[in-house]
């Protein structure tokens, strides 16, 4: 019990540490694509300015993403043996190929991106972004392949018995497009470019508001909120298309987001509330009938609720399920209402005189990331008492080799080390963004190692 | 089956190529890292790290596909081995991301404390990662204390026995050698000069710890050299390591460089065949009962599994082998620093 609780909160929150990181990075991404493609065409320096200032704070995002994910990779190994035994069979290669189309892309073409801007030309600079960005993309698509298919699992067979069941391979493409994939792809990729583009509107919003880098930043701004336009309200589709999904494919978790009790009932919707799990009742404000109408268009139609699947297949954590799904439906509908309000100023010509505006851009970088995590942590305990759904619980997938005292060690380990790379993030974001957009020095006449090594004494 | 071998053997030569490149590539720059603290100018050092600047990101990524591969094909085996060494890799994991971050962070600040600090962490981290890679060879070359269920039957402490750690030092002598011949090619003047020297101790050093390794082994260790045995024409496997381990001296003395770091490149790769031909068919070795080995076959993914891997390796190789050559041609020659270099 006690390795089963530690090894579950060392993955949770190496996890969710870790996906601070790869969505910043695939929407900075997108956006560095677009801004470096209207450079290219434009050649417009301020273009150029911002593709290399955003791609340092890229680099800040990608170093610490890369090695925190390799973290994860190695995770499923040491703390979840009997789970890799059991889903390696179909987990696997989803990795390997993750590994192999994504993540080689995306760290190959790194080096010059970063690096490459005096290396190579304009145009395969450009294409080395592109790479860097597909990359990012792509490995989104793997990992969330191999998650849904722990969510709906498809294409597979059980071979073994007890311990030594697991699951084998019979069909690749019924696995990776198992029944939850595409639309959970969809809204991962959705909140990723949301968080990125915040990212970019907060820090630009900043700078207007300081009467700063105003070039640039009414160009930047504009580009970001295009995106967060387009994706806040791409969300509210693939948000309820996941909804669908669920409660088609895991009645149990979708009972347990929208904490509706009766076994087959017409269920109502919370705009916010409190589940007394214990007592089988949900407390706040609701529509009546409104999941119900949402689900099957009809307010009566019947609901399975937690109250048809007994104790030991419910979620552990009701409450926190519902809390989670709500905050971040509730960052959902706030994130539509500001760009649409920022949107029709654009429109009005008034955007960047709304200073009352800017300000909430400033701080609504917050709002994206804590829906991304909330999501997350909804999905994933209300899939629990199941590790893959249906099939093998989370007690069971433990690793029999590890003790609760190594668990112990390593989330100490890791929750210092975290800490620390946590404060020095922010450090470094700070800094680079207080500096800002500079003119960076001409092409030529840079110092080469020559001229360096020459001045040593 | 293809070409008279089976999948699972395929697979297991698959992921050894790929570990091949892992170690080839995240050698040397595990290998300059290590060496990193024996630059005492911020000049030399900040050029150290640019050597290694724009590819190191993309040498690691040859350790998640490896260790990816390693997990789709043998399921089992990826398990067993990282839970049952639950503490070292956990130290491995804490050094990769130390040394990425130290990387990142060292030259964006100016203060002396503050470069002092993350280099050494850069260099420690470097110098364990290496070590630790070489300590977990070192344990599945001697076996692991492997019982019923998977469990361990022995003390959480016991894959520090000196054999392992004889494998550790060697390894990280190979690496700090193959480090110092990429510097070689990377550096000029002053910086080139102390490198060169460097080389020349790292040489000695890893030629001895190499030696005494074979010795121990071939005295201690016989199941590690029974393969040799049954099948004598194997034994040219070793002794293109040797040959190509004894060239490299000869080519540094005079002064082709590249060929050198060809030459250790291949070294790497051929004592990672050897230690494949010793330990073929079994992946893990019990030392508790040999009923509990892993092998190739009792552990490998289902035949569909594999075959769609197989695929993906087919497809995907060509395309990271590509990249992978077209970075090191866009960075190829001396360092040269700008303001986007760390």
């Amino acid at each position: 019990m006690e390795v089963e609780i530690l090894s579950r909160i060392q993955f949770a929150f190496t996890v969710s540490f870790h996906y601070i990181y790869p969505p910043l990075s695939i929407g900075l991404g997108l956006f560095m694509v677009i801004s470096e493609g209207l450079y290219l065409r434009t050649r417009d320096e301020a273009y150029a300015q911002l593709t290399r200032f955003w791609t340092r704070i890229f680099a800040l995002t990608f170093g610490i993403g890369v090695a925190t994910g390799i973290v994860m990779e190695f995770e499923f190994g040491t703390n979840w043996a009997t789970y890799s035994r059991y889903v390696g069979d179909i987990f696997g290669s989803a990795l390997a190929a993750e590994g192999i189309f994504a993540f080689a892309l995306e760290s190959g073409f790194l080096g010059i991106l970063l690096f490459g801007w005096n290396r190579v030309s304009p145009q395969v600079h450009f294409l080395s972004t592109l790479g860097v960005w597909l990359g990012s993309m792509f490995s989104a698509v793997w990992i969330v392949i191999a998650n849904s298919w722990q969510q709906t699992p498809a294409g597979y067979h059980i071979v073994g018995e007890g311990m030594s069941a697991r699951a084998e391979i019979t069909d690749f493409w019924a696995m990776v497009f198992n029944p939850s994939s595409v639309d959970r792809l969809l809204h991962v990729w959705t909140g990723a470019l949301l968080a990125g583009a915040f990212l970019v509107m907060s820090v630009h919003a900043w700078y207007l508001l300081k009467g700063r880098h105003q070039a640039v930043s009414t160009k930047a701004f504009r580009i970001a909120l295009v995106i967060a336009m387009v994706g806040s309200l791409t969300q509210l589709l693939t948000g309820h298309r996941s909804a669908e999904g669920v409660a088609e494919n895991q009645p149990a978790k979708l009972a347990a987001l929208e904490g509706h009790f009766p076994a087959r009932a017409a269920a109502d919707m919370y705009l916010f509330g409190w589940v007394h799990a214990a007592e089988n009742r949900t407390v706040g404000l609701r529509i009546p009938g409104g999941l119900s109408l949402l689900l099957h268009g009809d307010a009566e139609a019947p609901v399975t609720g937690l109250s048809a699947f007994s104790p030991a297949d419910r979620p552990g954590a009701v409450n926190a399920v519902f809390q989670f799904y709500h905050l971040m439906v509730a960052i959902g509908m706030t994130l539509i209402a500001l760009t649409l309000t920022a949107g029709f100023l654009w429109w009005r010509g008034s955007l960047f005189s709304q200073r009352w505006l800017l300000h909430l851009f400033v701080w609504a970088v917050l709002l994206p990331n804590i829906a991304n995590q909330a999501g997350w942590f909804a999905a994933e305990m209300g899939r629990q008492p199941w590790v893959v759904y249906g099939l093998l619980r989370t007690s069971d997938a433990l690793s029999a080799a590890v003790t609760a005292r190594q668990v112990l060690f390593s989330l100490v380990l890791f929750t210092v080390l975290y800490l620390l790379l946590f404060a020095l993030f922010l450090y470094l974001l700070n800094k680079k963004i207080v500096h800002g957009p500079a003119q960076d020095t001409p092409l030529l006449h840079r110092p080469r190692q020559e001229d360096i090594t020459r001045t040593l004494p | 089956m293809i070409l008279g071998t089976d999948y699972p053997t395929l697979w297991f030569l698959v992921v050894g190529g790929l570990f091949s490149g892992y170690a080839i590539l995240d050698g040397f720059d595990l290998g300059a890292g290590a060496w990193h603290l024996f630059f005492r100018k911020e000049e030399s050092r900040r050029i150290a790290l640019n050597a290694i600047g724009p590819v190191w990101d993309g040498n690691e990524v040859w350790l998640v596909i490896g260790g990816g591969a390693l997990f789709a094909g043998f399921p089992p085996v990826y398990a067993t081995l990282l839970s049952l060494m639950y503490v070292p890799f956990m130290l491995f994991l804490a050094c990769l991301i130390l040394r990425a971050v130290a990387i990142e962070f060292r030259s964006k600040e100016p203060m002396r404390w503050w470069r002092q600090t993350w280099d050494v962490l850069y260099s420690v981290s470097s110098a364990l990662l290496a070590f630790l890679l070489g300590v977990v060879l070192g344990n599945v070359l001697y076996g692991i204390p492997l019982g019923e269920g998977f469990s361990l039957q022995g003390h959480w402490l016991q894959f520090l026995h000196p054999y392992a750690l004889l494998v550790g030092g060697t390894t990280l002598s190979l690496f700090m050698m193959h480090g110092a011949i990429y510097l070689t090619m990377k550096t000029e003047g002053r910086l080139f000069a102390r490198v060169n020297q460097l080389l020349r101790r790292s040489m000695t050093l890893f030629i001895l710890l190499f030696s005494l390794t074979t010795l121990v082994t071939l005295l201690f260790i016989p199941h590690l050299s029974d393969r040799f045995r049954q099948i004598p024409w194997l034994g040219v496997v070793p002794l293109l390591a040797v040959l190509s381990i004894a060239n490299i001296p000869r080519l540094v003395t005079n002064r082709k460089y590249g060929p050198a770091f060809a030459f250790s490149s291949l070294t790497v790769s051929l004592l990672l065949f050897m230690v494949a031909i010793e330990l073929y068919p079994v992946l893990i070795l019990s030392t508790v009962d040999p009923k509990y080995h892993l092998t190739v076959h009792n552990a490998a993914a289902s035949p569909a599994s594999l075959s769609i891997m197989l695929t993906i390796a087919a497809i995907g190789a060509p395309l990271v082998l590509a990249y992978t050559a077209f970075v090191f041609y866009t960075f190829r020659g001396k360092v040269r620093m700008d303001d986007s270099s760390y």
